[in-house]
C-alpha cells in the first residue's frame, strides 16, 4: 500500500519582520503571508514513480516536506492510505539532498537505524548485509560516509531507506551534486529497484529528461504560488527513448514549454 | 625511523636540553645564592629527595584527586545542562545572560565564599576547579548544540527515535568532535586552579607543596613543583587528544 491523496492544499509562509518595511522587493509585505502553495491536488497510486518537475523556488521540496510531515499545512489535506499525514513516520521515508546520512555512523549501523528495535542481531545483520549488496556497496560496510564518494553515500541512504520497506519514498532532488555519468547510473539503479520493489516514490527534479526517463507518471507546477500545471502518465517501458518515440517526444516539448524554454534542446 | 619521526622525537627533547644549560648559566652566573635561584642540577638533587621520600607522589596524588573530582562534576552538570539549553532556545534566551555575567568572574574571586561555605579541606579546592571548568564546558556545548545541523534531528524523526534515543544517538555523538578541544580546554583551566586553589585550607597538593617550600625558604622544592605540575599537565592533555582518535568522533576533523 501507498497511495497518497493531496486535496486542496495550501501552503503559506509568515514572512517575518526582521527588516525594516522600506527594504522590501516589490510585492513582499512584512508580516504578510506568503503563498508557496494554492490549491494542490494530487493523488500517487500505490507502487508509482511519481517525478514532480518545476521552477527552482516554486515549492517542490515544500510540498514534499508536507507529504512526508516534516513541515506542516495551512489548510487541506494529505492522506496515505487514507491516513492524514500528521508528523514522520518509518512508513514513510525521506532521502535528502545530501548529508542524510549520521556521520559518526559506519554504513552497515545507518543502513541498520531503522531496525534498530530488532532483537535478533542475526537477523538484523542479515537484512543489513542483504541491502548493503543490494545497492552494491558491499565491502564498505565499515566505512564512514565521509569515506565514501558522493553517488555511494545516495546508495547508502537508499539502503537505508529500503531495508525498513517503506509505504513511500520521498526523494527531494537526491542526485544533486552528482556528477553527469554517476547520475545516469542512479537513475538506471533506482528505475530497477522500483522495478523490483514496486513503492510508491515521489521523486523532486528539476532535471526534465530525468523525470521521462523514470517517471510513471510526471507533475509540473508553476512558479509560485505553485499550482499543478500539468499531470501526465507515461507508459512507456523501460529503458525509454524519448527522442525517436514521437509520443515521449511530443511531451518533452511541451514540458519544456510549460517551464518556460520555448525551444527545447 | 625514518628522519622525520626522528626530527619530531628529538627536537623537542633538544629544546629542554638547551633551555637546561641557559638555565644553569644564568644560576652560575647570576651571582645569586643557590637557595634563591636554583639551577637544574640543585633542582634534580631535591626532586630525587622529594621522590625518594614519597612527598611529591603523595602531593600529586591529592591534586590530581581534587582536579578528577571537580572536573567530573563539571562534566556531569555543565554538558548536560548544555544540551538542554541548546534545544531550549526560550531558556538559552532566558538564562544567557546570567551565564555570560557569571562567566568571566575569576574562580579565585570565589575563595572567600568558598572558605565560608565549605570550610577546610578538599571541598572548597573542588568547587573552585567545578567553577572554573563549568563556564567553559556549558557555554560551548550550547554553541555546538546550536549548530547541529537540523537535518540529523529530521532523521531522527524519521526513523522514529524517541527523546532519549534522540540525546543518546544524535545530539551526543554529533556535539562529541566540538566537545572534545572544549574538554581539553577546560581540564587546562582546572589544572591551572587547582594550584592556586590549594595555597588554602589544604594541607596538601602540589600547590600547598610550593607555599610550604617557600615558608621554609626550599626554592629548588618549588621549582620540583612546577617541573611536576607541568608533566602532569602534558599527560593530562594527553589523555583527551587520545579521544580524538576514536572512530566515531574523528568524522568531525573531515
Amino acid at each position: 500500500m501507498g497511495f497518497i491523496a493531496i486535496k486542496r492544499l495550501r501552503k503559506e509562509f509568515l514572512e517575518r519582520r526582521s527588516t525594516r518595511r522600506k527594504f522590501n522587493g516589490p510585492g513582499v509585505e512584512q508580516g504578510q503571508p506568503l503563498l508557496v502553495l494554492d490549491e494542490i491536488d494530487l493523488e500517487c497510486k500505490d507502487g508509482e514513480l511519481v517525478c514532480v518537475l518545476g521552477p527552482s523556488g516554486c515549492g517542490k521540496s515544500t510540498l514534499l516536506r508536507i507529504m512526508a510531515g516534516f513541515d506542516s499545512k495551512t489548510s487541506g489535506s494529505v492522506t496515505i492510505d487514507g491516513r492524514e499525514v500528521n508528523g514522520p513516520s518509518s512508513e514513510n521515508i525521506f532521502v535528502f539532498q545530501h548529508n542524510g546520512l549520521l556521520p559518526w555512523l559506519t554504513v552497515a549501523e545507518n543502513v541498520g537505524l531503522g531496525l534498530r528495535h530488532w532483537k535478533d542481531e542475526k537477523a538484523r545483520d542479515e537484512r543489513v548485509q542483504e541491502y548493503i549488496d543490494i545497492v552494491n556497496l558491499s565491502g564498505f560496510e565499515q566505512h564512514y560516509p565521509h569515506q565514501l564518494s558522493g553517488g555511494m553515500q545516495r546508495r547508502a541512504e537508499l539502503a537505508r531507506a529500503l531495508v525498513v520497506s517503506p509505504e513511500v519514498m520521498f526523494m527531494d532532488e537526491p542526485f544533486a551534486g552528482l556528477d553527469y555519468l554517476t547520475r545516469l547510473k542512479m537513475q538506471e539503479e533506482i528505475i530497477n529497484m522500483h522495478e523490483y520493489f514496486r513503492k510508491t516514490v515521489v521523486f523532486i527534479t528539476h532535471d526534465i529528461d530525468e523525470a521521462m526517463t523514470m517517471g510513471d507518471r510526471v507533475v509540473v507546477m508553476s512558479e509560485r504560488p505553485a499550482r499543478v500545471k500539468l499531470d501526465v502518465e507515461l507508459t512507456a517501458p523501460h529503458p525509454r527513448d524519448f527522442l525517436s518515440d514521437p509520443e515521449l517526444s511530443e511531451l518533452r516539448k511541451s514540458v519544456y514549454h510549460e517551464l518556460g524554454v520555448h525551444h527545447a534542446l | 625511523m625514518n628522519v622525520e619521526r626522528l626530527r619530531d622525537r628529538v627536537l623537542p627533547v633538544l629544546v629542554f636540553v638547551v633551555i637546561a644549560v641557559l638555565w644553569q648559566m644564568a644560576a652560575t652566573f647570576s651571582g645569586w645564592s643557590p637557595s634563591v635561584f636554583p639551577g637544574p642540577l640543585a633542582t634534580a638533587k631535591g626532586m630525587w629527595e622529594l621522590i625518594a621520600n614519597g612527598t611529591l607522589f603523595m602531593h600529586s596524588v591529592a591534586s590530581l584527586f581534587r582536579v578528577t573530582i571537580g572536573f567530573y562534576l563539571a562534566v556531569l552538570v555543565g554538558v548536560p545542562l548544555g544540551m538542554i539549553l541548546g534545544r531550549w532556545k526560550s531558556g538559552q534566551h532566558m538564562f544567557n545572560a546570567l551565564i555570560q555575567f557569571l562567566r568571566p568572574i575569576s574562580p579565585l574571586a570565589w575563595i572567600p565564599l568558598a572558605l565560608l561555605w565549605f570550610g577546610i579541606g578538599d571541598k572548597p579546592a573542588i568547587f573552585l576547579i567545578f567553577l572554573s571548568s563549568f563556564f567553559p564546558l556549558l557555554v560551548s556545548t550550547i554553541t555546538a548544540v546550536n549548530h547541529i545541523n537540523s537535518l540529523y534531528f529530521q532523521v531522527a524523526a524519521n526513523f522514529n527515535f524517541s527523546r532519549i534515543e534522540t540525546v543518546f544517538r544524535i545530539m551526543l555523538p554529533a556535539v562529541l568532535p566540538q566537545l572534545l578541544p572544549a574538554l581539553r580546554i577546560s581540564l587546562g583551566i582546572a589544572w591551572l586552579v587547582v594550584v592556586a586553589a590549594e595555597m588554602i585550607a589544604v594541607k596538601s597538593g602540589l600547590g600547598y607543596l610550593i607555599l610550604d617550600s617557600r615558608n621554609a625558604l626550599r626554592m629548588d622544592f618549588v621549582m620540583d613543583a612546577m617541573i611536576a605540575i607541568g608533566l602532569i599537565g602534558i599527560c593530562l592533555d594527553r589523555v583527551i587528544v587520545q579521544l580524538n582518535r576514536i572512530k566515531s568522533v574523528s568524522w568531525g576533523s573531515v
